[in-house]
């Protein structure tokens, strides 16, 4: 049925090709140094490690080149002003040229904490509503919206934020707002919609679906047999949640983290709506201004060298804050996760 | 004790394997490890040209591992063996492993071939690969290892469909044929139809009783009436070591150990 | 026992009722999720589309005060910088996805990945500051190659991070099948494993290419801006997400509107993107 007889699989023309080519590939080896480079296949796969950590090699140096080429272009700065560069509120590029980052870093965290107050949550409710509530059939499509909020360019947030929320905030919240506490030192002055509040609001919206979805998938490593556990004990969904998330609470610390790191980056959409004015104020109807946002607005225009090093200094400054935040939210998610692998 | 069990074991083979028989494989004092754990235990022994071989034994016994390490994959899944096995007298440790695999072709439990490719391309695969570009021979090579592999009329219409979308037993078969077309000596098969439904079984059974024409066959199986119907001598493996090795008729009528016999009549394993 | 009997009923109600209420708060923080997402779509959509014509596509911005004109030169220029940004990022995720799955599974691979994942997280502001000191500086000018630097960092993380992943999902008996047929291990992984996996890498290459496209903050000080028409590279070069942020934050009404043009045809040029890549890198076969 498969060979005729007589003739054997072997003894055919094309299989004999076969033999003499690798019989030459296997000759080709041993003759010649170039031959031996190309030929020699444990040879390819040691080249091909070897490039492969080449790049792996980039990668983590890139990281540190990040900071180093930052620190060797902020030195005038860092000299000038030591550690009076982080607790100085005076930032005066015009006249004077003393930088103090301090009103920044106070617009920054604080515009990052009101984004964080109103997405945690919503995120984590979310998160569990995806992960441990909805019908199988509603989940994939609201994981895929959440995702999507995400994948909004930060630029048309700014740009929805400029003429839809601030007049928004102008015409109808803040009046309430102040209406409603007129004695509150957070809702004082004029309500022109640019300021911390719709900095923290911008905020909260992006990073909701960071927050959900960084959480969803903590709560989806969570075995099932835990929760069978509790559910063969009579539990309800709810309580069953409650054991499922305080398992897995130092990942979800770790993606709250995460979310404060992106809010502490954002730049665009925040200086597109905070106003940018250096200033510490309590209510959340001032302008105020962020690392980034000093960054985004006042780089190209920095005429002097102190100028431009104190800026840079500032997104150095910026970049240790981040890296130290994602080292540990990264930290906390991880060891939530790999617990249960 | 154990120690003259091999040397009696290795004498009783060198009587059954017939003067003419030159030996393809020698296997001398194999010993396989993961990590320090020996899941191999001094095996030696000679596997005949253009015969079947059929390892049988319980799971865990090791044999497995001793087909790995027949063209050295065993490196690929971290063990390490001592010993020495000499494929046409040559060490195999010595051999570059990349030419010792196109000797010594391996066929699968699951079918795996590639997704990606074409059912041409997928027989071709070894070749084209490696620099082997001779259009008109791949043509020709391809139609032969698909009718050696007993496939050629089921997928000849439809060549440039993808490998992954015929049934398994078709998959198998195409696994077969891949490993024809690099022209091996040697075909290793792991266990290859226990994936498979029993028509595709008994086909595969089939090809193997054509192909031992063409090439040295070793099967590692579970399933013993597969071992008898295929093979022409049996190797029993147990706890690592090889236990029995002789004519697979007269393994199956009168075997020499009781441990061999417990096994064969299902007393356990 | 009558008492007994009354608390556990009350106790039952009691918790029937939070798992209800919980399942409602947790529902409607969803639906609030969604609202900003439909908000944008729908203000987006319904003020680009007013202003949404040719002479978007085809010709260059006009002066204060002209009304009319295009973007095309930004259109251009942001296809120019992730083209750029991609030349870069992508072969260096891959290659550093391929060793991180190959022969990371040591301490230095561990390092590089978490390095990896810390780097995802720098805010793009920052990368554009390194682009800054590391292009403009030493080429005396802003350039369109100093944006693409910038997209490129910013890229390197996620195609790293799915190229691994996705290598780790090719089952290893298709790799044992190779090695197995005779071809040398870099061949089995580059020709085999990499090409079985290229489906799921693909998707984090668009996944970096288009929010690369949606970025501004690494491109005003590196790509710059510019209002003529340049395809060179080593000149500052237009790009549609830096006009959207000039035009909606200037006090001139006109460029308002264009800037809501600009930031639909940027959500349509991502969509477009994506397409296009599917379309590419649809594979002959379903599996």
């Amino acid at each position: 049925m498969l060979n005729s007889p007589g003739e054997s699989l072997k003894e055919r023309e094309s299989f004999e090709k076969i033999q003499s080519y690798f019989k030459k590939s296997k000759e080709k080896k041993t003759s010649g140094f170039l031959n031996k480079i190309l030929g020699n296949n444990n040879l390819g796969d040691i080249i091909f490690e070897r490039l492969t950590l080449l790049f792996a090699v980039l990668v983590f140096s890139l990281v540190i080149f990040m900071g180093w080429e930052m620190y060797s272009h902020s030195v005038l700065s860092i000299k000038q002003f030591g550690l009076n560069f982080l607790v100085n509120s005076t930032w005066d590029p015009a006249i004077t040229q003393v930088f103090g980052a301090l009103p920044m870093i106070f617009g920054t965290i604080v515009s990052s904490l009101i984004g964080l107050i109103i997405a945690v949550p919503l995120g984590l409710s979310v998160a569990v509503f995806l992960s441990e509530l909805a019908p199988a059939w509603l989940e994939k499509p609201l994981s895929f919206l959440t995702e999507l909020l995400a994948g909004i360019p930060s630029v048309i947030y700014g740009l929805w934020g400029i003429f839809v929320l601030v007049p928004w905030l102008r015409d109808v919240v803040e009046p309430f707002l102040q209406n409603e506490f007129p004695n509150s030192p957070f809702f004082q002055g004029a309500p022109y919609g640019y300021g911390m509040l719709a900095a923290g609001l911008i905020l909260s919206i992006m990073v909701l679906p960071i927050i959900s979805s960084i959480s969803r998938d903590i709560l989806k490593s969570v075995p099932d047999a835990q929760r069978e556990a509790a559910y063969a004990l009579g539990a309800t969904r709810w309580e069953v949640t409650k054991i499922v998330l305080s398992n897995a609470r130092s990942g979800l610390l770790g993606a709250i983290m995460l979310g404060f790191g992106r809010a502490i980056g954002e730049t665009m959409a925040v200086t597109m709506v905070i106003g940018n004015r250096a200033g510490i104020s309590a209510s959340l109807f001032d302008p105020s201004y962020t690392m980034a946002s000093v960054l985004a607005n006042e780089f190209t225009e920095a005429t002097t060298d102190l100028y431009l090093n104190a800026l840079i200094e500032l997104a150095l400054v910026l970049f240790i804050i981040t890296i130290l935040i994602n080292m540990l939210a990264h930290l906390l998610v991880w060891s939530t996760e790999r617990k249960w692998k | 004790m154990k120690i003259n069990e091999q040397i009696d074991i290795s004498a009783i083979v060198e009587e059954n394997i017939q003067p003419q028989m030159a030996s393809k494989i020698s296997v001398k004092d194999l010993s396989a490890f993961f990590g320090k754990t020996k899941v191999l235990k001094n095996i030696s022994i000679e596997l005949p040209e253009k015969k079947v071989v059929a390892i049988i034994g319980p799971s865990g016994c090791g044999k497995s591992t001793f087909l790995r390490s027949i063209n050295r994959m065993h490196e690929v899944v971290g063990g390490t063996i001592t010993g020495n096995i000499f494929l046409d007298g040559e060490d195999i440790m010595k051999l570059d492993p990349v030419y010792l695999r196109r000797k010594i072709g391996m066929v699968f439990q699951k079918p795996n071939p590639f997704p990606t490719m074409s059912i041409f391309n997928n027989v071709v695969a070894g070749l084209k690969l490696n620099g082997f570009r001779n259009r008109k021979a791949l043509k020709e090579i391809v139609e032969k290892s698909l009718k050696a592999a007993a496939l050629w009329d089921e997928v000849k219409d439809n060549l440039n469909d993808s490998g992954a979308n015929i049934s398994g037993g078709q998959q198998q078969r195409l696994c077969i044929a891949r490993t024809i077309a690099v022209n091996p000596d040697v075909i290793l098969m792991d266990e290859p139809a226990s994936a498979l439904d029993p028509i595709s079984t008994a086909k595969i059974e089939e090809l193997i009783f054509e192909l031992k024409k063409d090439f040295t066959i070793i099967i590692v199986t579970h399933n013993m009436q597969q071992a008898a119907r295929v093979s022409d001598y049996t190797a029993f493996f147990y706890m690592g070591e090889l236990v029995e090795y002789s004519d697979t008729k007269k393994m199956f009528t009168a075997p020499d150990k009781k441990q061999t016999e417990d096994y064969i009549t299902g007393r356990f394993g | 026992m009558e008492v007994k009997n009354k608390t556990i009923s009350f106790n039952y109600f009691r918790r029937k009722a939070t798992n209800i209420l919980m399942l409602f708060v947790s529902f409607s923080a969803a639906v609030i999720t969604i609202i900003p997402l439909i908000l944008i779509f729908y203000y987006t959509i319904a003020q680009g589309i007013a202003h949404l014509n040719i002479d978007f596509f085809t010709k260059l911005p006009t002066p204060v005060g002209e009304s009319g004109g295009g973007m095309v030169n930004a259109i251009v220029g942001t296809l120019i910088l992730i083209a750029i940004g991609g030349g870069i990022g992508i072969p260096v995720g891959i290659m550093t996805g391929t060793y991180l799955s190959e022969f990371g599974k040591n301490k230095f691979g561990a390092l590089v990945r978490f390095l990896t994942d810390v780097l995802s997280g720098v805010p793009s502001i920052v990368v554009g500051v390194v682009a800054y000191t590391l292009v403009v500086i030493p080429m005396k000018h802003f350039s369109a190659l100093a944006g693409g630097v910038a997209l490129a960092i910013l890229m390197i993380p996620t195609i790293t991070r799915t190229t691994e992943e996705m290598i780790k999902l090719v089952p290893h008996s298709y790799r044992e099948a190779g090695l197995a047929l005779g071809i040398p291990k870099w061949k089995t992984t580059v020709m085999i494993v990499l090409k079985t996996a290229w489906k799921g890498i693909a998707t984090g290459i668009l996944l970096g290419l288009s929010r690369a496209a949606g970025e501004t903050a690494p491109l005003l000080f590196t790509a710059l801006g510019n209002r003529f028409w340049s395809t060179n590279v080593f000149q500052p070069i237009a790009s549609l997400t830096v006009y959207i942020y000039e035009y909606s934050t200037a006090p001139f009404k006109d460029w308002n509107d264009q800037a809501w043009t600009a930031a639909l045809v940027l959500i349509l040029l991502i969509s477009l993107l994506s397409l296009i890549f599917r379309i590419i890198t649809r594979s002959k076969y379903k599996t």
